[in-house]
C-alpha cells in the first residue's frame, strides 16, 4: 500500500519538478499579496506587527486555492485519471498521494519563504517559530479539503472561481486557530491549544478528505 | 420532512409523487397562511412589550424562526442528499436542490433582521459572534451548493456532486460554529455576550413557535412546488409528462 | 421580561407603526422578510409557467 502512495507520489513530483515555472507562481504570488498589505495600510511597525499572523495566513490560504486547479485538472485532460480510477488500488490512497504531492510542491516553499515574510512585518523570532509550525500543520490540512473541492468542480466551466466558493468556507477553522496560534504565542498566552487543535483539524481531514475527494471523483468522471 | 407515517417509497418515484405533490400544495400553503396570519396577531397585539428591549424585540418573532429554519433546513437538504448517493433515489436529490433557495432565503433573513435588531439594542448593525459568523458562513454554504448545481450540465452528475458538498458542509457547520467560538472567547473585548436566555412571556413563546410554524409550512409549499418543476423537467421526454402537457392544451 | 399577561394595553395606530421609536427597524425586518417571500413566490410560480409553456411548444414541434 506504501509502495502505491510512493509511486503516485513520485510521478507527481517528477510531473512538477518539469514544470517548475506553475510550482513558482503560486510562490510569487504568496509573496506578492504579503507585501501589498503594509501599502495598503501604512508602514507603521506596530500596526504591521498585529496583523501580521492574518495577513500572512489569508495568503497561504489564497495561494494554495490558486494551485488546486492543478491537483487533478492535467491528469483529467489526459486521461490518466480515468485510468488511476480503473485501477485496482484504493482510490482514495491514490487521491492521499497526489494531495501530498501537491503539499509538497505548493505547502512547502510557502511554509520556508514564510519567515522572511514575518521578518519583513517585524515579527519575533517566537512569533515566526510558531508561524512556521501553524503553518506545517494548517497547509496540509488545507490541501486535504481543497482538494474536494477541486474533485467536484472537475471540468466544469468557471471552476477556478467555483471552488473558492465552495473550499473557502471550509478553511475558516484552519484560518482561525492557525492565525490563532501566533497571535496567542506573541501575547504571551502560550500556542498550544491551538496549535493541537490545528493538529487535530489535520487528522480528521486525513480520515476523511480522500475519501471525499475519490467519491467527488467517482461522480465527476462517472 | 412532514410525511411521517406514509410509505415513502411508494411515492418515490418521480411519476407518481407529482400528483401526491399537487394535491398537498394548497392544504400546506393554507396551513402556512393561517399560521402566519394568528402568529402575526400575536407577535403585534398580544405579546406584552418588553420592558428592557421596548417594541425593537418584536423582530424576534421572525429572526428566531428564520434562524433555526435555515439551519433546519441545511440539515434536511443534507439529508436528502445523503439518500440521494446512497440509495440513488432521483426524488430525494431534487428534494434536496429544490430545499437550497427557500434555505437560503432564510439565511439571509435571519442575518438581515440580526443587523436591524442589532443596530438599536447594541449599536452595531454586525458583531463578530459565533452566531452570526456561523449564520453567514451557512449563507455562504447554501450559495455554494446552488452555484455548483447550476454550473454542472448534466443533471445526474449536478444533482449528485452538490448533494457530496452539502454533506461536507453539514459536517463542518458544527466544527465551524466552535472555532468562531472559541476565536470569540479570545477576543473578548470587541463581542457582547447573548447567553443570558430572557425569560420570556409564554405569549412571546407562542408567537415564536406559530412564525416558526408558518415558516415551516411555507418552506414545504414551495419546496413541494419546485420539486414538481423539477420533475416536469426532468422527465420531459417520458409519457406521462407528455400525456399531461397534451390534456392542458 | 414582560409582565406575562398576555394582555397589552389598548393602543392607537400611530402607536403601531412608530413601534415606540423602533419602527424602522421592527418595520424594516418585517417587510424585508413579506418582500422576499413574495418574490420568492412570484419567481416559483414564473419557474412553472415557462416551464408548461416550453413543453407545450417542443410537443407541438415534434407533432408537427
Amino acid at each position: 500500500m506504501l509502495a502505491v502512495l510512493r509511486c503516485v507520489m513520485m510521478r507527481d513530483l517528477i510531473l512538477a519538478v518539469r514544470r517548475l515555472s506553475d510550482v513558482l507562481t503560486t510562490l510569487f504570488f504568496f509573496v506578492i499579496v504579503v507585501s501589498l498589505f503594509p501599502l495598503g495600510v501604512g508602514p507603521e511597525i506596530e500596526v504591521l506587527r498585529m496583523i501580521a499572523p492574518g495577513v500572512v495566513w489569508v495568503a497561504a490560504i489564497l495561494a494554495s486555492m490558486l494551485a488546486l486547479g492543478r491537483l487533478f485538472e492535467n491528469d483529467y485532460r489526459d486521461g490518466t485519471l480515468e485510468q488511476l480510477l480503473l485501477s485496482p488500488q484504493p482510490l482514495s490512497l491514490l487521491v492521499l498521494g497526489k494531495v501530498m504531492a501537491h503539499w509538497a510542491v505548493t505547502g512547502v516553499p510557502l511554509v520556508l519563504v514564510a519567515p522572511l515574510l514575518g521578518m519583513q512585518f517585524g515579527m519575533s523570532a517566537q512569533g515566526i517559530g510558531v508561524l512556521l509550525i501553524s503553518l506545517i500543520l494548517g497547509t496540509p490540512a488545507i490541501s486535504l479539503i481543497g482538494a474536494v473541492g477541486a474533485a467536484l468542480t472537475l471540468g466544469v466551466r468557471g471552476g477556478g472561481v467555483l471552488v473558492s466558493l465552495l473550499v473557502l468556507p471550509l478553511y475558516i477553522p484552519v484560518l482561525i486557530f492557525g492565525a490563532g496560534a501566533v497571535e496567542a504565542s506573541v501575547s504571551g498566552l502560550g500556542a498550544e491549544a491551538h496549535l493541537s487543535l490545528l493538529g487535530a483539524i489535520l487528522v480528521l481531514a486525513l480520515c476523511f478528505a480522500p475519501w471525499a475527494a475519490a467519491a467527488a471523483l467517482r461522480i465527476s468522471l462517472d | 420532512m412532514a410525511f411521517a407515517g406514509i410509505n415513502w417509497f411508494k411515492y418515490s418515484s418521480p411519476a407518481s409523487f407529482y400528483p401526491v405533490a399537487g394535491k398537498m400544495i394548497p392544504w400546506v400553503a393554507s396551513v402556512a397562511v393561517i399560521l402566519a396570519v394568528i402568529g402575526l396577531y400575536f407577535s403585534f397585539f398580544v405579546a406584552p412589550t418588553d420592558y428592557q428591549q421596548g417594541e425593537a424585540y418584536r423582530i424576534m418573532f421572525i429572526h428566531v424562526p428564520a434562524a433555526w429554519m435555515s439551519m433546519f433546513i441545511y440539515v434536511v437538504m443534507a439529508g436528502y442528499a445523503a439518500m440521494g448517493l446512497i440509495f440513488n433515489t432521483r426524488l430525494s436529490a431534487m428534494m434536496a436542490s429544490s430545499l437550497a433557495p427557500t434555505g437560503a432565503l432564510f439565511t439571509f433573513v435571519a442575518l438581515w433582521t440580526g443587523a436591524l435588531w442589532g443596530k438599536p439594542m447594541w449599536g452595531a448593525w454586525w458583531v463578530w459572534d459565533a452566531r452570526l459568523t456561523t449564520e453567514l458562513i451557512l449563507l455562504f454554504l447554501y450559495i455554494g451548493f446552488m452555484s455548483l448545481e447550476a454550473a454542472i450540465d448534466d443533471p445526474r452528475r449536478a444533482s449528485r456532486s452538490s448533494g457530496l458538498l452539502a454533506i461536507v458542509g453539514v459536517v463542518n457547520v458544527p466544527i465551524i460554529y466552535f472555532s468562531v467560538k472559541w476565536w470569540n472567547t479570545l477576543h473578548q473585548g470587541a463581542s457582547i455576550s447573548f447567553d443570558k436566555a430572557p425569560s420570556m412571556a409564554s405569549t412571546m413563546l407562542t408567537a415564536m413557535l406559530l412564525m416558526t410554524f408558518a415558516f415551516w409550512m411555507y418552506t414545504i409549499a414551495m419546496v413541494l412546488y419546485r420539486v414538481r418543476c423539477e420533475i416536469l423537467e426532468r422527465e420531459r421526454h417520458s409519457e406521462w409528462v407528455m400525456a399531461l402537457v397534451e390534456e392542458r392544451k | 421580561m414582560g409582565d406575562g399577561s398576555g394582555g397589552r394595553a389598548k393602543m392607537n395606530w400611530s402607536d403601531f407603526f412608530t413601534m415606540g421609536g423602533y419602527g424602522f427597524y421592527v418595520w424594516g425586518s418585517y417587510g424585508v422578510t413579506a418582500l422576499l417571500i413574495i418574490i420568492e413566490i412570484i419567481w416559483v410560480l414564473q419557474r412553472r409557467k415557462a416551464l408548461l409553456n416550453r413543453l407545450a411548444r417542443m410537443s407541438r414541434l415534434s407533432k408537427g
